[in-house]
């Protein structure tokens, strides 16, 4: 086997694969390095087995709902550790489909910790390493970087594993914590708090912000609020959260607010405090690559500072999603094949959380639009209206639309409600193909389905909705 | 299955190149990744590399054609064995080589994109968003470069060429007037359109205003005498311009609102720092670029810069090294010149004319003396940048260069 390659991919998360993968269709030889497992966070520790988790509290919920269908049944149980199980079970599956894909590309793959280690002539050369000792030292002139994220450390809630939990333990439970605090509102930590919320567990969710999920549309902050307290969740905003006092089996702590001061004592607590790029010890000193913070500085291409080195995904920055990270692996292998892929526009990036109800949305809120000069037109339609919706008994819901007055331009979009995950693609397409609120209007939604919440959202924007 | 090899665009703005040479014939086989043809743009020369294997059947368009647009089929690639199809094997009719017909010495050749355009009545493609803002601004589509997929028209596009440019004529009527006497007509070369169109647009479009200083220059002449003396056989000699790099970079970095470009919705801070230098070539002027010009040594600024320009005289720069870019210097320096005012290269927000410097009588207290002086011009867009800021800047800048050793630490 030559050590020499096209291009060597560090990490076989949603970003690195995708590029393997990419690069393999396009004629390169590939090497990717992972060190721990294929499918990285997303598929191992992240998206995937938070998604089997979330689908399990859905039906729990739903088997707490039978007599609105026309059902009943005694003694619904549930046995956490089978829940667990198939969640596990499906992050094994999907990650060893990885390695199946890898290898059906002709991608090699090398089982270690990889590391920039100097120049060869036009080259670059990373070594690998496994259980502390070199195996291997390959070259390219291409290196792409894609090793990742972890959650941030705070000082004062670290995570224990026991008592304070990161992402992982919060999806190994061994037994339901009856309360917990979850500290963060973004995607991951409202995930876990609809998850634990909807298997039973008291929740409280404590927000530095003025409003939980910040990165939404305020509208739709409120509406999420809204239903979450209404299942019984305690949210609390712009809150700090004093010292973590640990018991045996058990954590008490203060939260002050605008609204006072309160104790609080829980079995567990969840820290969703953002994230930080993995970037120690890849031998970045002694290149040109920049690094702000934690994460990769790149141009629109994935290019760093030191020519022939690339970084895509969680380490090269927000926003922290497996979308984002596969999509710059693409463009950035199609930029190395001397292709002319077009830039990622931030904006056209969607962004959505799988809690109960579901929140989705894509380009700027109506606020950021009129901060950035927009002279807008908002349309807002409710699930409450939708033939669908109310038969499939989600009436829990809402669209809103926010177009340019004078270019019809969809600026944003922003869903909350049963399966807006699955619908937003719809806005994203019509922002990437810069479709105007005409052939939104002009295209037929099928009937009955949720989506038709969206025509009407965007009819509301304009015309005047229809059913309502 | 007979497959066309198309005319690929080798930037985001090109949308006609010369085919300047075939590399392979009729016959040969090609690989994924041969270099079958070399392109010439309004900017460079650029190789052509075959992304599938076959045998090149057929050569549709011949060398030296000029003005042939983006996605025309060039080339058939078949399969080994396959019959060779007498035309494009797609439904778009090939464009059939025009050369083949000697043109008359004395008139201009004819517009071999014009003339595609009617043949294969090309289509335009443009995104609805671009289109309604296309006609909402009174601005042609076919004026536009698509820098979208396959060259479609989006957004940015409509953007990029300004509010309300009449449909018609873009520029001031450049058409001749009855002329008496001989007169030598000398076809417009595609830079040279380029050139006229880019800152015909930036004079038109972009509301310019200069702000001036004088910068003394000793200090800097005098540490770069002492750096070239350090270089042992020569092995490094900086510039002025290597210097004054440098310094734009780390001024922009101190007074970062100037490293900015304005489009309608938002104003875009650059992190990084990218200086494009402008080069005159024969053919006209290119600016290729100095990326992270604050970040580099004088030493790496002074080999990338000349590798560019000579690279740039050679015609041999990549789209990425002079497109891109997020403020200009022009250096007339060496013509002896006063001073100087230059037009903004959009669509930044600034750039920098440096003129010769020169001994002149400067004041010192209550004392004449003597100084080199040099005056530098910074031109900035008013739309994203006020008159203060350009002014802050100039000090920095001046601070700078009349306390060199920043350039060095
Ligand atoms: C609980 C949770 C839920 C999430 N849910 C979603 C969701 O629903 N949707 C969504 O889009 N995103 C979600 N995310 C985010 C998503 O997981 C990440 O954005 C995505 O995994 C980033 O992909 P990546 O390829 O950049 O990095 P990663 O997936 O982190 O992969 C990096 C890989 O590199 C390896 N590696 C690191 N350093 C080295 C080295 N030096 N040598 C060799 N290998 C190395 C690591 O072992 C890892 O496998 C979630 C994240 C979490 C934590």
């Amino acid at each position: 086997m030559s050590d020499t390659f096209d291009l060597i991919v560090v990490g076989g998360g949603p970003g690195g694969y995708v590029a393997a993968l990419r690069a393999s269709q396009l004629g390169m030889s590939v090497a990717i390095v992972e060190s721990t497992h294929f499918g990285g966070v997303c598929l191992n520790w992240g998206c995937i087995p938070t998604k089997a988790l979330l689908r399990s509290s859905e039906i729990h919920h739903l088997l707490h709902d039978l007599g609105t269908f026309g059902f009943s049944a005694e003694n619904v149980s549930f046995d956490l550790p089978k829940i667990v199980a198939r969640s596990r079970g499906i992050a094994r599956r999907m990650g060893g489909g990885i390695a199946h894909l890898l290898k059906k590309a002709k991608v090699t793959t090398f089982d270690g910790r990889a590391k920039l280690a100097g120049r060869a002539g036009e080259a670059h050369k990373v070594s690998i390493t496994k259980d502390g000792a070199e195996v291997a030292v390959i070259k390219s002139p291409n290196v792409i970087l894609a090793t990742g994220a972890r959650g941030r450390q705070l000082p004062g809630l670290e995570t224990d594993g026991k008592l304070i939990w990161g992402a992982r333990e919060a999806m190994t439970p061994a037994e339901l914590p009856k309360r917990l605090l979850v500290i963060g509102s973004g995607a991951i930590g409202i995930e876990f708090a609809s998850f634990y919320r909807n298997m039973g567990s008291e929740v409280t969710i404590a927000e530095v912000a003025d409003r939980i999920l910040i990165a939404e549309d305020p509208e739709i902050s409120a509406a999420a609020r809204k239903a979450f307290e209404k299942q019984g969740m305690k949210i609390i905003t712009g809150a700090k959260v004093g010292p973590l006092q640990k018991g045996e089996n058990e954590v008490s702590t203060t939260i002050e607010s605008a609204s006072g001061t309160i104790d609080l004592t829980v079995d567990r607590v969840i820290c969703a405090v953002g994230i930080v790029g993995n970037v120690e010890d890849l031998g970045l000193e002694g290149t040109k690559v920049q690094v702000d913070r934690t994460h990769i500085i790149t141009d629109g291409f994935c290019r760093t500072a030191e020519p022939g080195i690339y970084a895509i995904g969680d380490v090269a920055g927000a926003p922290w999603l497996a979308h984002k990270a596969s999509h710059e692996g693409i463009l950035c292998v199609e930029k190395i094949a001397g292709r002319s892929p077009q830039p990622l526009h931030a904006l056209n990036i969607p962004g959505c959380t799988y809690s109960r109800p579901q929140i989705a949305s894509v380009g700027l809120s109506e606020e950021k639009a009129i901060a950035s000069g927009h002279k807008v037109r908002v349309g807002r339609f409710p699930f409450m209206a939708n033939g669908k919706a109310v038969a499939m008994g989600e009436t829990e819901g809402m669209v809103k639309t926010v177009f340019d007055a004078t270019t019809g331009e969809l600026l944003g979009a922003h869903m909350i409600g049963a399966e807006v995950t699955e619908m937003i693609q719809g806005y994203v397409i019509a922002r990437t193909g810069e479709l105007t609120e005409a052939e939104l209007i002009e295209t037929v939604f099928p009937h009955p389905t949720i989506s038709e919440t969206m025509h009407e959202a965007t009819l509301a924007a304009f015309d005047g909705p229809l059913h309502i | 299955m007979a497959t066309d090899i198309l005319m690929p665009a080798l930037s985001p703005t090109m949308t006609e190149g010369k085919l300047a040479r075939w590399l392979k014939n009729e016959g040969d086989k090609v690989s994924a990744g041969d270099v079958i043809a070399e392109i010439e743009t309004d900017k460079a020369t650029m190789e052509v590399e075959a992304v599938d294997e076959g045998i090149l059947g057929r050569i549709l368009v011949q060398e030296g054609i000029e003005g042939v647009a983006v996605n025309t089929p060039i080339a058939v690639l078949v399969e080994e064995g396959e019959d060779v199809p007498a035309a494009s094997s797609g439904q778009t009719p090939a464009i059939v080589a025009p050369a083949a017909e000697p043109v008359a010495a004395s008139t201009p050749p004819a517009s071999a994109k014009a003339a595609s355009r009617e043949e294969s009545s090309e289509r335009i493609f443009v995104s609805p968003l671009a289109k309604r803002m296309a006609k909402d601004r009174g601005i042609a589509l076919g004026s536009l470069n698509g820098t979208g997929p396959n060259g479609r028209i989006l957004k940015r596009d409509v953007e990029k060429s300004g509010n309300a440019a009449p449909v018609a004529p873009k520029a001031a009527p450049a058409t001749a007037v009855a002329i008496e006497g001989d007169v030598k007509r000398v076809p417009n070369s595609t830079m040279r359109k380029v050139i006229a169109r880019r800152l015909t647009e930036s004079k038109t479009q972009v509301p310019h205003f200069y702000v001036s200083v004088d910068i003394e220059l000793d200090a800097l002449l005098a540490l770069r005498s002492k750096l070239n003396a350090t270089a042992e056989d020569n092995s490094f000699k900086i510039s002025v311009n290597d210097m004054m790099i440098k310094a734009v970079g780390l001024a922009l970095k101190k007074q970062p609102g100037l490293n900015v470009q304005f489009t309608d919705a938002e104003t875009l801070h650059f992190e990084n720092v990218d200086i494009s230098m402008a080069v005159s070539i024969p053919e006209g002027l290119i600016t290729p670029i100095i990326r992270n010009a604050d970040l580099k040594s004088l030493r790496e600024i002074s080999r990338e810069a000349k590798d560019l320009a000579k690279r740039a005289r050679a015609g041999k720069l990549k789209p990425e090294e002079f497109q891109g870019g997020t403020f200009s210097i022009s250096n007339m320096g060496m013509f002896g010149v006063r001073d100087f005012a230059a037009i903004i290269n959009p669509p930044q927000a600034g750039i920098l004319a440096i003129a010769s410097g020169e001994k002149r009588a400067v004041v010192r207290g209550d004392q004449l003396a003597i100084a080199t002086v040099m005056t530098a011009t910074l031109s900035v867009d008013h739309r994203a940048v006020d008159g203060a800021l350009g002014a802050q800047w100039l000090n920095a800048l001046r601070d700078i260069v009349q306390n060199p050793y920043t350039l060095v630490v």
